[in-house]
């Protein structure tokens, strides 16, 4: 229990390293969301180094999957198409509400704004919603 | 070496340490983030700490860094300003914290967990883009005020 929460502050830690320095070096907010959107709406000039960001964040998984495999376990046990109707929503609902976990929940809060703070708290919110109503329906 | 690249090594090196961050944190275990949303049941509020440890390191380095005048690669900041909480901002916000509930990923750890080569992963993110297309489709009709 106690080196779970030691691997999140570290992890966490890390990951605020990784958002500074992409603000230090392209002035840029590290909202994972908002990248892979940019993608799907070409604008010349502003595509190359989102799908470079996408390469990096797998290639990092390629990482711990060689070193620490465990890492990627404990997927839900739920019907494929329960997981179809959770990306759906993620995909629409993050680019519908301008941010994710990164962009609202880390880069945001950081800088203290009023949206981030909001969505932040409603996204939680609304994730224990989820997993009690569909836990008690039996989904998950 | 040209602007772009720069700009888009600099973001591979980011999409990587982030990526370590994620697996180290434990928000690549879709188990571990339905313990942390599951208040109501066998609650484990450890992931609370990756916020905790991200924002402390962030909130610090953002007033540091932005006593720059520029970025080191780019001629402008390009962080957001907008203010206004709209009904998109909520509405947006509560069909992604259902969809976290329910699949257990946020967008980067999904990404990340494609380097696993299993299926959910594979068919989460296949998803999210698909719910990506479909609001360009319709934010292109109804152009929605976010």
């Amino acid at each position: 229990m106690q080196q779970d929460w030691i691997n999140a502050l570290v992890g966490g830690l890390v990951i605020g390293l990784a958002v500074s320095l992409m603000l230090y070096l392209n002035g840029r907010v590290t909202g994972i969301s908002g990248i892979i959107y940019g993608t799907l709406n070409p604008h010349k000039n502003d595509m190359q180094w989102r799908y470079f960001f996408a390469a990096g964040l797998f290639l990092g998984g390629v990482f711990l999957k060689i070193f620490k495999s465990d890492l990627f376990s404990g997927a839900l046990p739920t019907d494929v198409s329960t997981v179809v109707v959770a990306g759906l929503l993620v995909g629409f609902g993050t680019i519908l509400g301008s941010g994710c976990t990164s962009g609202h929940g880390v880069c945001g809060i950081s800088r203290l704004s009023p949206r981030s703070l909001v969505a932040t708290i409603v996204f939680i919110f609304a994730g224990v919603l989820s997993v009690f109503v569909f836990k008690k329906i039996g989904v998950l | 070496m040209k602007i772009i690249m720069k700009n888009s090594l600099s973001a591979l090196i980011v999409g990587f340490i982030f990526a370590l961050g994620l697996g180290i944190s434990g928000m690549t275990q879709p188990q571990k983030v339905f313990g942390f949303l599951d208040v109501f049941g066998k609650w484990d509020p450890s992931l609370i700490f990756v916020m905790i440890g991200a924002i402390i390191f962030h909130f610090v380095s953002f007033r540091v860094i932005k006593k720059n005048h520029k970025p080191l690669f780019s001629n402008d900041w390009h962080v957001p300003t907008k203010k206004e909480i709209t009904p998109a901002l909520i509405f947006g916000s509560v069909l992604f914290g259902i969809g976290w509930g329910l699949g257990g990923y946020c967008p980067g750890p999904a990404i990340t967990s494609l380097a696993s080569f299993e299926m959910r992963p594979i068919v989460f993110v296949v998803s999210m883009i698909g719910g990506m297309l479909l609001f360009k489709m319709l934010d292109s009709k109804y152009k929605f005020k976010r």
